[in-house]
């Protein structure tokens, strides 16, 4: 029963299948698909539709649209670099100037946190369509992510029009930056997995994100360079995520004026490995009963 | 599973944990406070051992469905029936891979596509160009697939002056035709349709039905839900009638239509609890007919309201016969529903109807503005005419010529 059976279709030549292998597909309480991996690309049509609905209607009906994505990086940046640089007197990393040092940490923290705020919700605001039709849940938050990545790409420019205007370019260093950018993608998307499956059962979780975002721009070394904690305090202080992300995103775009402080950061790429891990195991685990939760 | 076996269930359940609001409503403010308490507690402590939260304080495990088995063969064309709450719509998401069943296993060979509601994933902000490749990808069609029939599509919907206005802007009936439109050109080799076809006006109800008959023709394999027995009957050759989550009868679509219609013989009265969020709901409700139709009804209130009562009138097969209201045509002869729990009693006239088999839906209403109670459950009631002196033909249902009996005059003039 459960190999594959041999037959060919012969109704009607429209319909898309090959004579030949036909696949038994069998639904049982607790049975995990063996496919799974198959069948998420399968579907990645509907992965890039998603991800272009998102980014289609993300700035519909607003007045200044797309310059969203700009005037808020812009706007934080010089609110921490007159809080942090000018009033705090924090130091920056090597000869960078204060805003470039904050904006190349900025980049990063606004991916993973977009990323995470987005795809945390992205299955209770799609409820309608994991209730009404079958496809692996796993396409909902991940093509919410690329909103984030677009959004992205909108404040890079930003920071390259910054660093003309202040006269500072980067060097070499900068052609690692789309291993980072992966990177923070990676970095957030264990996280949200975890809160998107968490946030269909506890609604709670939609209370708690906010805060975790808040919370974490401060913890993370976003307005200020993190040469600035204690040298002893340093690889605790790398358990964050977050950090050796936003590190590594100093060191390619500041050309090595920021070094890298390589135990915090191998460090970071493990928690990272260990939440993505962690979060698509919870994913798996719960994805089946999304449907009867709503 | 033999070769031309396209989906075999096997022992199949699906169950729920359902909580009720225990029946006692706190008196004092130190029983709310200690309820909540007992409730937070409740819901931390589940949280804790990652089960869901289920609102209301009393918990009871519900099979939407128990030990269902059937077997479908390629290109059948099978009809699924049962009243409402059997557990077709449950079903359908477990064969459609919504829900995992709780219980037992199916068996589906070939590529299933369902259409559980019409305009799944469309998304207001966007263009009916924009929606048709959306909807369409949600429905499992590829890229390729929807722009090969993007003419078709919207050819059927027949909207395609307004194909770059967003949805939003649609009328609610251009805004189902599209999204119809959309799913009757997915060609899979199973599919799963719910209660789908009614929607839209008279004319495109008969479009999609001849859609359907052509998919169906077409040797695909159909599972199809619908109240509207005609359609069924004209569509489906075999059956399955689920009657509390378990299949009751299934085989030729006659024979399962009949059991169905012998099964739902005592129903001529219902009583349930008022839902809680409603300020008034008919508890109890019996029909009988002598003369005329008599309904004798429970009406429970949570403050003394005015609204008409009406009553919908189907056919044997469920087809809509008519609408016999209180307070709907005049506003003046409304009722007034006091405080409290009150009887009333409903008359309607049997004049012009034919013998056989009505159901009855009972709503009240804010006529014309809002629905205020609406009946879960259909009376029936069994009507004989009696023939009156002089008359040799009293016209049954059952004779195809439809519900209404009227006596037409011969004159010579105008």
């Amino acid at each position: 029963m459960t190999q594959k059976e041999t037959m060919t279709s012969s109704l009607d030549q429209s319909a898309p299948t090959t004579p030949g292998q036909e696949r038994v597909l069998v639904l049982e309480a607790g049975r995990t698909e063996r496919n799974y991996w198959s069948d998420l690309w399968a579907y990645r049509e509907l992965f890039a539709i998603l991800a272009w609905r998102d980014i289609a209607v993300q700035y519909k009906q607003t007045v200044i649209g797309v310059a969203w994505a700009v005037i808020r990086p812009l706007l934080t940046m010089v609110i921490f670099t007159v809080v942090f640089g000018t009033l705090a007197k924090l130091p920056t990393e090597g000869t960078a100037p204060y805003p470039v040092m904050v904006m190349a940490g900025m980049l990063p923290w606004f991916l993973f946190s977009t990323i995470l705020s987005q795809a945390a919700n992205s299955l209770v605001s799609n409820s309608n369509l994991i209730g009404k039709v079958y496809f692996p849940r796993l396409i909902v938050p991940t093509a919410s992510s690329i909103v984030a990545l677009v959004d992205f790409l909108v404040t890079f420019v930003l920071l390259l029009g910054l660093m003309v205007v202040l006269g500072f370019y980067p060097s070499w260093q900068i052609l690692f930056l789309p291993f980072f950018v992966i990177l923070a993608v990676l970095a957030a998307l264990g996280p949200a997995l975890i809160l998107a499956s968490l946030n269909v059962r506890y609604r709670d979780f939609r209370f708690i994100v906010p805060f975790i975002v808040q919370f974490g721009m401060y913890v993370s070394p976003v307005g200020f360079a993190s040469s600035v904690v204690p040298e002893n305090l340093r690889l605790i202080y790398s358990i964050n995520p977050a950090v050796g992300v936003i590190d590594g995103f100093r060191w390619c775009l500041l050309g090595g004026q920021a070094n890298l402080y390589w135990p915090g950061f191998a460090l970071s790429l493990v928690v990272v490995a260990f939440f993505l891990w962690l979060g698509i195991r919870t994913f798996r685990a719960t994805e089946k009963t999304f449907a009867d939760l709503f | 599973m033999s070769s031309d076996t396209v989906i075999r269930a096997e022992g199949l359940g699906k169950k729920y944990i359902i909580g009720h609001q225990s029946a006692d409503r706190p008196n004092t403010f130190r029983d709310a406070i200690s309820q909540n308490v007992r409730n937070f507690l409740r819901g931390a402590g589940e949280m804790a051992r990652g089960k869901a939260i289920v609102a209301g304080d009393e918990l009871e495990e519900f099979w939407a469905l128990k030990d269902v088995n059937f077997e479908i063969k390629r290109g059948e064309v099978v009809g699924i029936i049962g009243r409402n709450g059997a557990g077709k719509s449950t079903l359908l998401k477990v064969l459609s891979r919504i829900t995992e069943p709780s219980d037992g296993r199916v068996e589906i060979k070939g590529r299933v596509a369902s259409l559980l509601e019409v305009g799944t994933g469309f998304h207001p902000e966007l263009s009916g160009r924009e929606n048709i490749f959306l909807n369409g990808a949600i429905l499992g069609m590829t890229r390729a697939e929807i722009a090969r029939k993007f003419d078709e599509i919207v050819d059927f919907s027949g909207v395609e002056k307004f194909l770059d206005t967003p949805v939003k802007r649609y009328s609610s009936g251009m805004y189902v035709r599209l999204a119809f439109a959309v799913a009757a050109h997915l060609e899979p080799e199973i599919l799963i349709v719910d209660e789908v076809l009614a929607v839209g006006d008279a004319e495109f109800q008969k479009k999609c039905l001849g859609k359907m008959q052509d998919v169906a023709g077409q040797g695909r394999t159909v599972l199809f839900v619908s109240h509207n027995m005609a359609a069924i009957q004209a569509m489906c050759k075999s059956g399955i009638l689920l009657h509390q989550g378990s299949v009751a009868a299934g085989g030729s679509v006659t024979d399962v239509m009949r059991t169905y219609a012998d099964a739902s013989e005592s129903a001529s009265e219902f009583s349930r609890v008022k839902p809680q969020l409603q300020r008034l709901a008919v508890t109890r409700a019996k029909a009988s007919v002598e003369k005329e139709i008599i309904l004798e009804l429970t009406i429970e209130a949570e403050v003394t309201t005015v609204c008409a009562i009406e009553v919908k009138i189907l056919d044997a097969t469920g087809a809509p016969v008519g609408l016999a209201s209180v307070g709907g045509w005049i506003p003046q002869s409304m009722a007034t529903v006091e405080h409290g729990t009150s009887k009333r009693i409903v008359k309607i006239p049997t004049d012009g109807l034919a013998s056989g088999r009505y159901r009855l839906i009972v709503a009240l209403t804010n006529p014309g503005v809002e629905y205020l109670d609406f009946s879960p459950n259909e009376l029936e009631v069994d009507f004989e005419r009696t023939l009156r002196p002089g008359e040799t033909r009293a016209l049954s249902q059952s004779e195809g010529h439809g519900c209404m009996r009227i006596s037409a005059e011969l004159h010579s003039s105008v």
